[in-house]
């Protein structure tokens, strides 16, 4: 302990002034050639891991943005794709619907024709019947009354007003 | 990794062996030459100690059995007043001969030292001349500096090589403990903001702190095994260069906390200031004494261990002194990471405390 005391606590002046000398240069030295280097690398090599980590977390967000624009587009096609086909089905149910109902007018028209048509043939064919019915009228009665009653204008129109009253009465 | 530190034990066992080997035949050879005229010099642990934890000019390797001791002599430099600066190797001061009236003080309180010697023979001790020797720190020193220099610039050069790409090879050894420098020391205490300016600094403490750990614990070949951070003239430096920088970067706040210490009344700043002031040294203080006394008591204890081989006289005791050994060295280890991080992680503090913004 004495000899601790002694020459190991003391510093000596000379290992003073070489131990700043060469811890100066070797700080000097490194400092210049060895640290400013690595210490740049390091950084610059730092501050592109984060760029990148960034950069890929930029892409990510966008990727995610872009997915749900796409979902978003999809949705609104599906949307517009089912407005159409409801449209189409409904111009197609529009457009049945018309045809149906102009071929009813069109059929009703041609019905409404041939109602008309048969009516007044049927009114023709009721005159001719009686026309006919006079003229084999007034040939039965001649033949009954023989020949002494002549055909006669006045004798027709008789005739004609009795079976005009026998045919109404009737009908 | 395991492997690698396993290896490295195994290396260093080897060697503490073989300097087990050395000092023993030195003991032997002091044990048979004085014995004839004393019984017996007891084995001293206590200067054997401090031999290998105190600086030397010469880096002793082994004493032969005829007493030669092999050694490489480091370069002396020493100024004195009177003779102004004289260089020549330590050899000539080799066992304490005199060599242009300078010697090496071998016994006492200024025991290693360089002193002048009178030309009637008697000491000088009062004109102590200035030794800026190479001695073994320094030696130890610049090797360090020398291996930390190639290591972290051919590490920068790959960084060029590779740009920003993974690091390789030494570059993903080295740049995991240069992150961890800057991330938990720099960035955690002297924030996001300020760190940047004192990076170079921490970050040459610390691995200039670790690597004369690392070597200091590696006991031979020769640039290993100094015994550089647990010298205390190293950590006065090393601790001198975080107060510079810690009251460089002083800003207002911090001054104003030193000589006006808001919420103190004014009549008590008299005895405040030189409290202050007392802490401004304190502190770097602390760094210095706690790096010194960990590195050296570490080395006191694998070094007793090793005495106790000698102390009980003989080879069985290697197997209780071998086991602790290597159990001391993996803590030494544990030590010379700890006490790097340690002294970094201080030194950010007290910058931190320096440059700290106000606030309420």
């Amino acid at each position: 302990m004495v000899l601790l005391a002694g020459s190991l606590t003391t510093p000596a002046i000379g290992l003073i002034f070489w131990t700043t000398l060469i811890f100066g240069i070797f700080f000097f030295l490194l400092s210049k050639f060895a640290w400013k280097p690595i210490l740049s690398a390091v950084k610059a090599r730092d501050e592109m891991i984060k760029g990148s980590l960034e950069s890929a977390e930029r892409a990510r967000e966008e990727m995610l943005k872009l997915q749900s624009d796409n979902e978003a587009i999809l949705r609104k096609a599906r949307e517009e794709r089912e407005d159409i086909l409801k449209e189409a089905r409904e111009i197609r149910d529009k457009l049945v619907s018309e045809a149906k109902g102009k071929a009813t007018e069109e059929a009703e028209k041609i019905i409404e024709k041939a109602r008309t048509g048969i009516e007044s043939e049927k009114l023709k064919a009721i005159a001719e019947i009686r026309e006919q019915v006079a003229v084999l009228s007034v040939e039965i009665a001649s033949k009954l009354l023989g020949e002494q009653l002549k055909q006669t204008g006045e004798q027709e129109k008789l005739i004609d007003g009795y079976l005009k009253e026998i045919d109404f009465k009737k009908n | 990794m395991k492997t690698k530190i396993f290896a490295g034990l195994f290396f260093s066992l080897v060697l503490c062996g073989m300097n087990l080997k050395a000092s023993g035949q030195e003991q032997e050879h002091a044990v048979a030459d004085k014995g004839k005229e004393e019984t017996q010099q007891p084995f001293d642990p206590s200067s054997f100690i401090m031999d290998h934890i105190a600086d030397s000019h010469e880096w002793h390797l082994l004493t032969k059995k005829n007493g030669e001791s092999v050694a490489i002599y480091l370069p002396v430099i020493v100024y004195s007043k009177t003779k102004g600066i004289d260089l020549f190797s330590s050899r000539k001061l080799a066992d304490g001969k005199i060599f242009k009236g300078y010697k090496i003080e071998e016994e006492g309180d200024l025991k290693g030292t360089i002193i002048n010697i009178k030309e009637d023979g008697t000491p000088d001790e009062k004109n102590i001349p200035l030794d800026f020797s190479i001695t073994k720190t320094v030696v130890g020193l610049m090797f360090a500096a020398i291996v930390g220099l190639l290591l972290f610039i051919s590490m920068s050069r790959s960084y060029k090589k590779t740009g920003i790409s993974a690091p390789k090879g030494i570059q993903s050894f080295l740049e995991p403990i240069i992150l961890f420098v800057r991330d938990d020391i720099a960035i955690s205490n002297i924030g996001e903001h300020k760190y940047e300016k004192y990076m170079p600094y921490l970050l040459t403490v610390f691995f200039f702190i670790l690597l004369n750990n690392l070597f200091g614990l590696v006991p031979f070949p020769p640039p290993f095994g100094a015994n550089v951070t647990g010298n205390i003239a190293i950590t006065f430096v090393l601790a001198f260069f975080t107060f510079i920088i810690t009251q460089f970067s002083g800003n207002k706040n911090y001054w104003r906390h030193i000589f006006a210490t808001p919420g103190v009344p004014f009549w008590l700043l008299p005895v405040m200031i030189p409290v202050e002031l007392i802490g401004i040294i304190s502190k770097p203080f602390a760094l210095m004494i706690r790096l010194f006394a960990n590195i050296t008591a570490g080395h006191i204890i694998v070094l007793s261990l090793v005495c106790l081989i000698f102390i009980f006289k003989t080879a069985g005791m290697a197997f209780v002194s071998v086991p602790f050994v290597i159990f001391m060295d993996c803590l030494e280890l544990l030590v010379a990471f700890l006490q790097a991080y340690v002294f970094t992680l201080l030194s950010a503090l007290f910058i931190s405390l320096a440059v700290a913004e106000e606030h309420h």
